[in-house]
């Protein structure tokens, strides 16, 4: 069988979770085999990685020459590699800079270039969501080497092992392809919450939250989601643009999409609108999101969303532990215990720093020491109600003596 | 300077938009304009325009391929303040995929670029709000061989020295090239002007000019439907939602109702 080439997304060595997709769509088509272009340090880490879901080989391209420019030295390579791997298709991930790298790629080779396909058939058929998602189209590429590029989260990773050879392969770069030069690169804070593209949930705030995100925050926690935002939550630089989403920020297609306070403008639409399925909350019943949704709450976001959350968080039963103390939480647990005649089940959780800082106020450190004697603190107070004992806990963050 | 900003002619967004029985986007049987995206391109190359030294030495031009209505595009910007238009039109080109529409535009500015001795800038919108590849800026600047700084949210130059900001995925770049060089524009870099009505009445007595692939050096053969590197076996419009269920929050039962959905369908 052929080989596929999948151009491997990554940042300093950590694959992201799109090229594994791609792995699993080059298993279609022929025999996977990643590009990685990186440093030598970030080889093992990488390859690891590609070969647990799939790679068969994984050809290694210094980037030394190529990083601090933008584009077409990955094209170039990637020309240099398929003239020698003659694959039967080449893969990007859909990203902006997926998107040039496949555009040069394509005259490079004099080939047909397919974008942002969804998903795609063994016999290289495409398809694609066009038109703000109001029409689906299936492609072929008819000439040369098909160079496809995938959106994230059009497939499911396949962790089934490939062997991972390593072939190291050695690339010349013209000067004509150092010419636009990456003078100065910024990377992205982690958010800690799921990467938007990638999330399975995406809760969304637009300009109905007045400025005030925490209604949003507090439900994607509550959720495991990414949170995402309107244009004009941006505009208004309550955001920062990465977290757009739209026809000019990202396009996400989760499982689940709760809009709230947006309007569902075609632009908005247009990145979210192939969402599994979407829910809304807004206080306008004309808003033409509702035209959308599977389901729709014509309400203040400012209610609807805290008392939610609040009730997912015990509904789940996994409390923030640090946003509150010991004696609270156990008051709490207590009470529910007896309410639905003991068969609540307390789960805990650490929350992240921020949050715990800056949106509960409360103290945070040592996070796996803390939430040991948060758990021992909890014990010892429930005993004390049980038997009666006096309650001494005098711990390194928690003290209750009364 | 010579500044030349591609225009695209695109169905509008918020009418009906759909695709002829070859399955190729219907350009012509419906409401069309420019580009939403690329007035931003429009608006930057004036701002270039007006910022330098002598503004009279700058020579913004509109280019535009696609068929005959493509012209109201060009018109447009035109209006909005650009100096000059071209529009390359031909039967041959309808149909054309990425690769195709690279090269007519790639041609064109040559032949301007032989008319006015030398192009310093072609400038881009960062996606057609149609196609929405964002692939034609890098693939222009593939084949004229020139730097390509793309999805600019801030510009800044200095003689022919070029710096923009690129929100990239993973992280904000700073890019810098030296001119002659591509470059596309996101809707971070400012609002677009509207024309005024002294842009309109002046816009019809500017400069105008409509190629056909023979006057650019392109053999109609190279074009089109029939030669597409790739294939479109099928459209189908995504059936509408079906209609969810709305509730009223009244005193808190929105958010019950809330979880009662998300629960019902696994996702808490
Ligand atoms: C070229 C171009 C590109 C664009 N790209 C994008 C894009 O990528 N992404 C994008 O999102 N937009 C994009 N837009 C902008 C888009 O047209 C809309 O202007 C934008 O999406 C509106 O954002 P919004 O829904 O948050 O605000 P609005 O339209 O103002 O809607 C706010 C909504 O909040 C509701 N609301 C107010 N208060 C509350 C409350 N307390 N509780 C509940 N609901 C409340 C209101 O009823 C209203 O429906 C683009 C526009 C252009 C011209
Ligand atoms: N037919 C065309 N005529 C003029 N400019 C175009 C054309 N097609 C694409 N462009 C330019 O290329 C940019 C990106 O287009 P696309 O790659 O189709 O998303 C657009 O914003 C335009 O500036």
């Amino acid at each position: 069988m052929s080989e596929v080439l999948v151009l491997v997304d990554h940042v300093e060595g950590a694959v992201r979770k799109p090229t594994l997709e791609l792995l699993a769509l080059a298993k279609k088509l022929g025999t996977p085999s990643a590009v990685f272009i990186g440093g030598a340090d970030q080889v093992s880490a990488a390859t690891e990685k590609l070969a647990a879901f799939g790679a068969e080989k994984v050809y290694v391209i210094d980037d030394a020459e190529i990083k601090g420019y933008l584009v077409a030295p990955k094209a170039e390579a990637l020309q240099q590699l398929a003239a020698k791997a003659e694959p039967a298709a080449i893969l990007i991930v859909s990203s902006a800079e997926g998107k040039e790298i496949a555009g040069r790629l394509a005259i490079k080779l004099d080939s047909g270039l397919i974008t942002d396909a969804v998903d795609l058939a063994d016999d290289g058929t495409t398809t694609q969501s066009v038109f703000a998602g109001n029409f689906t189209v299936q492609a072929k590429v008819t000439k040369g080497t098909p160079i496809i590029t995938v959106k994230p989260n059009s497939a499911t990773p396949d962790e089934t092992a490939g062997a991972g050879t390593v072939e190291e392969f050695a690339v010349t770069i013209s000067d004509a392809a150092k010419t636009a030069q990456i003078v100065a690169s910024q990377p992205r804070k982690a958010s800690g919450r799921p990467e938007l593209t990638e999330a399975a949930i995406v809760v969304s705030g637009g300009r109905g939250t007045g400025g005030n995100f925490e209604p949003i925050e507090g439900l994607a926690d509550a959720l495991g989601a990414a949170v995402g935002a309107s244009r004009a939550a941006v505009d208004s630089g309550w955001m920062p643009h990465t977290f757009q989403v739209g026809q000019t920020g990202k396009t996400v297609s989760p499982q689940l999409y709760v809009a709230n306070g947006i309007s569902g403008a075609i632009q908005h639409r247009a990145g979210m609108q192939t969402s599994k399925t979407i829910v809304a909350v807004n206080k306008d019943e004309e808003a033409p999101i509702f035209e959308l949704v599977d389901f729709g709450v014509v309400g203040d976001l400012h209610a609807v969303l805290p008392a939610a959350t609040e009730q997912i968080e015990i509904g789940s039963s996994i409390a923030v532990a640090f946003a509150r103390t010991p004696m609270t939480l156990a008051n709490t647990a207590h009470d529910l215990q007896s309410l639905s005649g003991g068969r609540f089940v307390l789960g805990l959780g650490s929350q992240i720093r921020p949050h715990i800082e800056n949106r509960y106020s409360m103290p945070w450190s040592h996070p796996a020491r803390r939430m040991h004697e948060f758990v021992r603190a909890l014990h010892a107070i429930w005993n004390t109600w049980e038997d009666g004992a006096p309650l001494e806990f005098d711990g390194e963050f928690y003290r209750h003596t009364l | 300077m010579n500044i030349v900003v591609c225009v695209k002619y695109v169905p509008d967004a918020t009418a009906d938009r759909r695709f002829e029985s070859d399955n190729t986007v219907d350009r012509v049987g419906v409401d069309g304009l420019l580009s939403e995206l690329d007035e931003y391109a429009v608006e930057q190359a004036l701002q270039l325009k007006e910022k330098a030294e002598d503004p009279t030495s700058v020579t913004v031009t509109a280019l535009c391929v696609g068929p005959e209505k493509a012209v109201d595009a060009v018109r447009k910007a035109l209006q909005m303040g650009a100096d000059e238009g071209v529009h390359v039109s031909d039967e041959a080109i309808a149909g054309s995929d990425y690769i195709a529409t690279s090269l007519v535009l790639a041609k064109a500015v040559e032949k301007i670029k032989a008319d006015k001795g030398q192009v310093d800038l072609v400038m881009c919108g960062m996606a057609s709000t149609d196609a929405s590849g964002s692939v034609v800026p890098a693939m222009l600047a593939e084949r004229l061989g020139l730097p390509q700084v793309t999805f600019a949210s801030v510009i800044e130059s200095q003689g022919d020295q070029v710096r923009i900001k690129r929100d990239g995925d993973t992280a904000t770049e700073v890019i810098g090239g030296t001119m002659p060089l591509v470059m596309s524009v996101t809707d971070q870099t400012g609002e677009a002007r509207y024309p005024s009505f002294k842009g309109i009445m002046a816009a019809k007595k500017k400069p105008m000019e409509t190629l056909a692939l023979s006057d650019i050096g392109v053999d109609a053969g190279e074009v089109g439907l029939s030669v597409a590197w790739s294939e479109v076996a099928d459209t189908t419009e995504r059936p509408p939602r079906t209609a969810g269920e709305i509730v009223k929050d009244e005193d808190g039962s929105g958010a019950t109702a809330l979880t009662g959905f998300l629960a019902s369908k696994k996702f808490i």
